[in-house]
């Protein structure tokens, strides 16, 4: 064997090692970096319509509190999760409720209605919310979320639409 | 550029002489039969990738360790491709493991100077015998419960201290979450770590010493 044909060939072996191991890398690769993402990229789950209370039990003036839980498939367990918020009823009419989150914009601890100091507290940085939601002291940087849609039942029950993240 | 980033590396940390020394060293006529150590170490390597990823979902506890690996199976996107990859891997790699023995003790390259690397390959083969042991148990299903019932109990007919030896290895007197979890842990960590050591030994061991040449007829 000549020198320059003894070199060629170790090149050859060099880039088909290579190029061969890229492509094995890449098709086991690839799966990889989509099995551990997978999660992230699933569809938000089912709507739901949840009653939230009595409108003829909601008063002018104190915010009415409510809470309920999901309960969603993670995996291979169930997971329930706690979600709350107030009503705000202002007249008589079931359509200007206001109905607020209780999870605070700053990062998300539940606030709590305090009458004493007219204003939702949040227990974790001290945060201040006025009954409809504005932010009057605290580091949050927005007023709290309120729910989407609400419609009122033949028997006068409030519901409010739903729908997992 | 690269070519002086290149150089700058090169300058500190030795590449070429690495290059040299560790990739491009003499070797021997042989034939492939000597390739078989290499694919028994891409075979750790890749046990342990797909190993690591199969933790990402897989939980060692009764309640849900067969659930986990249902899910990986079909709920998660290429959780068969893992699997499957960290299952037939498993097999395979006692398999070349052990036919890498086999043609180290047919020429004879276990003589001296080599006979720590042969020890230490001994320790090897005992160490991925151990992770075929202690994985097989854990997708708890009905196999892996009663192999391993099984593969405990002989351990437990060793005299004197067989009954010490069984509840050592299963955490008490009988199969348990407690079972589950050290050979998880075994499987996972300590086996593995000594594998790693081992295997840096070995190596260490080979190419300070050379591949042994392929015996002729006078040898
Ligand atoms: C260093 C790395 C490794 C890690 C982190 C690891 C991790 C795991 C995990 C989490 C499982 C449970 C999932 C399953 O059963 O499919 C498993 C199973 C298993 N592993 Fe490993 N493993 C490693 C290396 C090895 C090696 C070197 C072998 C063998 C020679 C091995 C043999 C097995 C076996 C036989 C199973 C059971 C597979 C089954 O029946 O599905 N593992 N391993
Ligand atoms: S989370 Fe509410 S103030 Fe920080």
């Amino acid at each position: 064997m000549s020198d320059s044909h003894e070199l060629s060939r170790r090149d050859f072996i060099k880039v088909t090692t290579g190029i061969v191991g890229g492509l094995i890398g890449a098709i086991v690769g690839l799966p990889s970096v989509y099995y551990l993402i997978d999660p992230a990229l699933r569809e938000g789950g089912k709507e739901a319509w949840i009653p939230i209370g009595k409108f003829e039990d909601m008063q002018i003036g104190t915010p009415y509190p409510f809470s309920f839980t999901r309960v969603q498939v993670n995996g291979w367990e169930r997971t329930a999760s706690s979600f709350g918020g107030y009503a705000i009823r202002k007249t008589d009419s079931p359509d200007e409720l206001v109905i607020l989150n209780s999870r605070c914009t700053h990062l998300g601890c539940t606030v709590n209605w305090d009458g004493k100091a007219d204003a939702y507290i949040c227990p974790c940085h001290d945060a201040k919310f006025s009954m409809e939601g504005e932010v009057l002291d605290g580091p949050p940087p927005r007023a709290l979320e309120s729910y989407g849609e609400h419609r009122i039942t033949e028997d006068g029950t409030i519901e409010i639409f739903f729908k997992e993240g | 550029m690269w070519k002086n980033l290149y150089t700058w590396l090169d300058e500190r940390f030795g590449l070429d002489d690495m290059y040299k020394n560790l990739l491009d060293r003499p070797e021997p006529k042989t034939s492939w039969w000597n390739t078989l150590g290499s694919a028994s170490l891409f075979l750790f390597v890749l046990q342990g990738l797909t190993g690591i990823f199969l933790t990402v979902y897989y939980t060692p506890s009764p309640d849900h360790a067969y659930d986990s690996i249902q899910y990986i199976m079909e709920g998660v996107a290429f959780g068969w491709l893992i699997r499957g990859i960290h299952h037939w891997g498993a097999t395979l790699m006692v398999l070349v493991v052990f036919i890498h023995m086999l043609r180290v003790f047919y020429t004879a390259s276990f003589k001296y100077p080599r006979e720590l690397t042969w020890l230490i390959g001994i320790g090897l083969f005992l160490a991925t015998l151990g992770m075929g042991f202690t994985g097989y148990l854990l997708p708890w299903n009905q196999k892996s419960f009663w192999a391993t019932t099984v593969g405990t109990q002989i351990a437990g007919t060793v005299p004197l201290i067989g009954d010490f030896i069984l509840k050592a290895l299963r955490g008490g007197p009988d199969l348990s979450a407690l079972t589950l979890q050290r050979f998880f842990s075994a499987h996972i960590w300590m086996i593995p770590a000594v594998l790693a050591a081992l295997i840096g030994i070995h190596l260490f061991l080979i190419i300070k010493h050379g591949e042994s040449h392929w015996p002729k007829k006078e040898d």
